[in-house]
């Protein structure tokens, strides 16, 4: 099974494909066999004693044995610990609503942000945007959103300030921005100084100096979801010395 | 499912955006977005993509009894389903108030306006008349929906062929489209919708609003017109007051956007006209792209069969006696005799020689003993003889042969004239085989 899928690893996979494990004719009696153990990340999925492929996408591997799809989907499925940009749907009691792009809404508690009590609330209206981690994402639960970290610090998650402008981008491009060292975050840094919020949901919130800037940020990183590097950077050049 | 709500973020920065004549898609304020019209494989189907607004319409027509008012007059039925696959905020199979207003809106740009002759499409008064329906389907919502679905249904319609019929006496026949060639509506005119959309209370307007802008906007207008600058309707939904200027400046700028888009459409028509008729791709299938597989099929090529034997003759003519070569590879090593005919032995033979054996096979047998004893008079003869089979093999350059089908170069008849050259080619190819 091991070598099966490392074998794959960076070949792209479409849904339907399956893994089996080799069945070895050879069982060895001096050496102590080690049962194979591999970890499936998103895409994979067992099924008895086979391995199935789920979703479209490119075979990653991380040592020492997980493995995951890398696709390029637009769905959101929430996932605990991942940090979302929400919009404010509804107050309803001490709770809000919150829009994530997934298929239900989020629940956020008002005292779940950074030295909020309940006497002192904090200043949320329906339509602001928040920048929220999951706590609770369950298939069968609600999931809840929290903008404090355990030890009640608010660490960059909160209200948005005003202005800026949000947009959705793909579910793979938002991984690349938020991989470290990104390339596209350092090609945009060093062309477009902006402030920039990625959420895993797929929705990025950008700010710049100008309403032209931000759009043509906005525009370009819509744009470079299915681009290779250096098609970027020829068209970030290209921006850069065009458009400004 | 809910749909997505629009931040208060969003809002604020359309409108500051729309303030400083800046749209998101870089556009300008009268532009269009991109209207790209195609066909699906039957007649009366047609695709409309303006931008990432997706519409496909499809008329169908059936034969009914006609109204009792007016008993010499064709039906028309419009029909626009909004499908969750648009928009998440579609319900399937309940009319919201957005599908009503789309229905009645195209009903009144396409019915009303008369640009259908319906009085053609009775058969029998009283009794029998052509009933035309226009299914109108949303395929991904990012606004302007009436623009979209008022190109696609009136292209569809254009588009359309409905069977022939006859009346004898009392009995009505229905042709199928391989006996009569089926008959396209009659159309009069092309309204076509065009939309506008204030903000600031009318401050400001744009041409085409996609789907943020329409969340943001503060009026709608839908002036439908065709290009003859006659109006088929007009409508103003939202609740602004307008001035009489900027309903005049508004109905200026769609007797433009419609000559344009009127042209695009019949220019979509006759392309496809001239496919169906070439019988090329057409439709659904031209816009799929071709599969990477089927790529890599070479096509047949053409076989330009006119002066082939004087071409053949003259290279031959030019070509060098290949006065060595022949004998010394097709002897065999001294003292080496035959069995049979195509069979070589190969003991104590070179590698070369055995290639060539696999090259020949065919035409070794008796071409040998011929070769063997070698006429050079018959020389020009014999290529005659075989230049049938140059022909069949596609070209008379055997040296491109053989790159062809470097499976069956044993098919290929050896031309004496350039075997030096060709049997050179074979050699390289097979041994990078090996």
């Amino acid at each position: 099974m091991f070598s099966s899928l490392k074998k794959k690893v960076g070949e792209v996979l479409l849904p339907g494909d399956e893994f089996s494990y080799d069945t070895d004719d050879t069982i060895s009696l001096t050496e102590h066999v080690k049962p194979e153990k591999v970890v499936c990340g998103p895409g994979l999925r067992r099924s008895g004693d086979r391995l199935l492929v789920c979703k479209s996408g490119v075979l990653r591997h991380k040592q020492p044995n997980m493995f995951w799809i890398d696709s390029q989907q637009r769905r959101y499925v929430p996932a605990k610990g991942e940090t979302v940009i929400g919009i404010i749907a509804a107050k309803a009691g001490d709770v809000f609503k919150v829009d994530f792009g997934g298929s239900e809404q989020a629940s956020l508690s008002y005292l779940a942000f950074e030295g909020a009590t309940k006497r002192n609330r904090p200043n949320v209206q329906v339509g602001d945007l928040v920048f929220a981690q999951f706590t609770i994402a369950n298939k069968d639960m609600e999931p809840e959103l929290v903008c404090i970290d355990s030890s009640g610090r608010a660490n960059g998650m909160g209200v948005f300030g005003g202005g800026g402008l949000l947009f959705k981008v793909s579910l793979g491009l938002v991984r690349r921005l938020l991989s470290p060292n990104s390339e596209i975050h350092s090609d945009l840094d060093q062309m477009f100084p902006c402030e920039l919020v990625v959420g895993m949901n797929g929705r990025v919130w950008v700010k710049s100096s100008s309403v032209q800037q931000t759009l043509i940020i906005a525009n370009l990183l819509q744009s470079c979801d299915t681009m290779t590097g250096p098609q970027r950077q020829e068209l970030f050049r290209r921006v850069q010395t065009g458009a400004l | 499912m809910k749909d997505t709500p629009l931040s208060n973020c969003e809002r604020d920065f359309l409108l500051k955006a729309i303030e400083d004549k800046k749209r998101l898609d870089g556009r300008q304020t009268y532009d269009y977005r991109r209207i790209k019209i195609t066909f699906g494989t039957d007649y009366g189907c047609c695709f409309v993509d303006l931008g990432k607004t997706r519409v496909m319409a499809q008329v169908s027509c059936e034969l009914v009894a006609p109204k009792e008012n007016r008993p010499n007059e064709g039906i028309m039925f419009f029909n626009i389903e909004l499908s969750p696959m648009a928009s998440p905020g579609f319900e399937q199979g309940r009319q919201s108030e957005l599908s009503v207003k789309l229905n009645r809106q195209l009903e009144r740009c396409l019915r009303n306006s008369k640009c259908i002759d319906t009085e053609s499409l009775c058969v029998v008064s009283g009794e029998k008349v052509w009933q035309i329906r226009v299914d109108v389907h949303m395929l991904n919502h990012d606004g302007n929906l009436m623009d979209a679905a008022s190109i696609a249904a009136i292209t569809a319609l254009c588009h359309f062929r409905r069977p022939d019929v006859s009346i004898n006496g009392d009995e009505v026949t229905v042709y199928s489209p391989e006996e009569r060639d089926p008959i396209p509506l009659s159309i009069y005119h092309m309204p076509i919708s065009v939309s506008f959309s204030f903000f600031q209370q009318g401050t400001y307007l744009l041409v085409d609003p996609c789907e943020r802008e329409e969340r943001v906007m503060d009026g709608l207008l839908m002036i439908a017109m065709n290009k003859h600058r006659e109006i088929c309707s007009i409508q103003s939904s939202g609740g602004i007051m307008l001035l009489k200027e900027q309903v005049m400046r508004c109905s200026k700028i769609a007797s433009v956007k419609v000559s344009e888009i009127t042209e695009l459409i019949s220019k979509a028509l006759e392309n496809d006209r001239k496919a169906r008729k070439a019988g090329e791709k057409c439709g659904f299938a031209e816009s799929m792209p071709q599969e990477r597989i089927t790529a890599l099929k070479t096509d047949e090529t053409p076989v330009e069969m006119t002066d082939v034997t004087e071409r053949a003759n003259e290279i031959i003519q030019k070509a060098e006696p290949p006065l060595q070569t022949i004998p010394s590879l097709l002897v065999p090593a001294p003292g080496v005799g035959q069995v049979g005919q195509g069979l070589q032995n190969t003991w104590g033979l070179e590698e070369e020689e055995e290639e060539e054996e696999d090259d020949e096979d065919e035409n070794s047998g008796e071409e040998q003993k011929e070769q063997t004893k070698m006429m050079e008079e018959e020389h020009d003869e014999k290529e005659e003889s075989r230049e049938g089979h140059v022909v069949q093999l596609s070209d008379s350059e055997e040296e491109e042969v053989v790159i062809l089908h470097p499976e069956t170069p044993n098919k290929t008849p050896k031309n004496a004239g350039s075997a030096t050259h060709q049997k050179g080619a074979t050699k390289s190819k097979r041994r990078q085989k090996k």
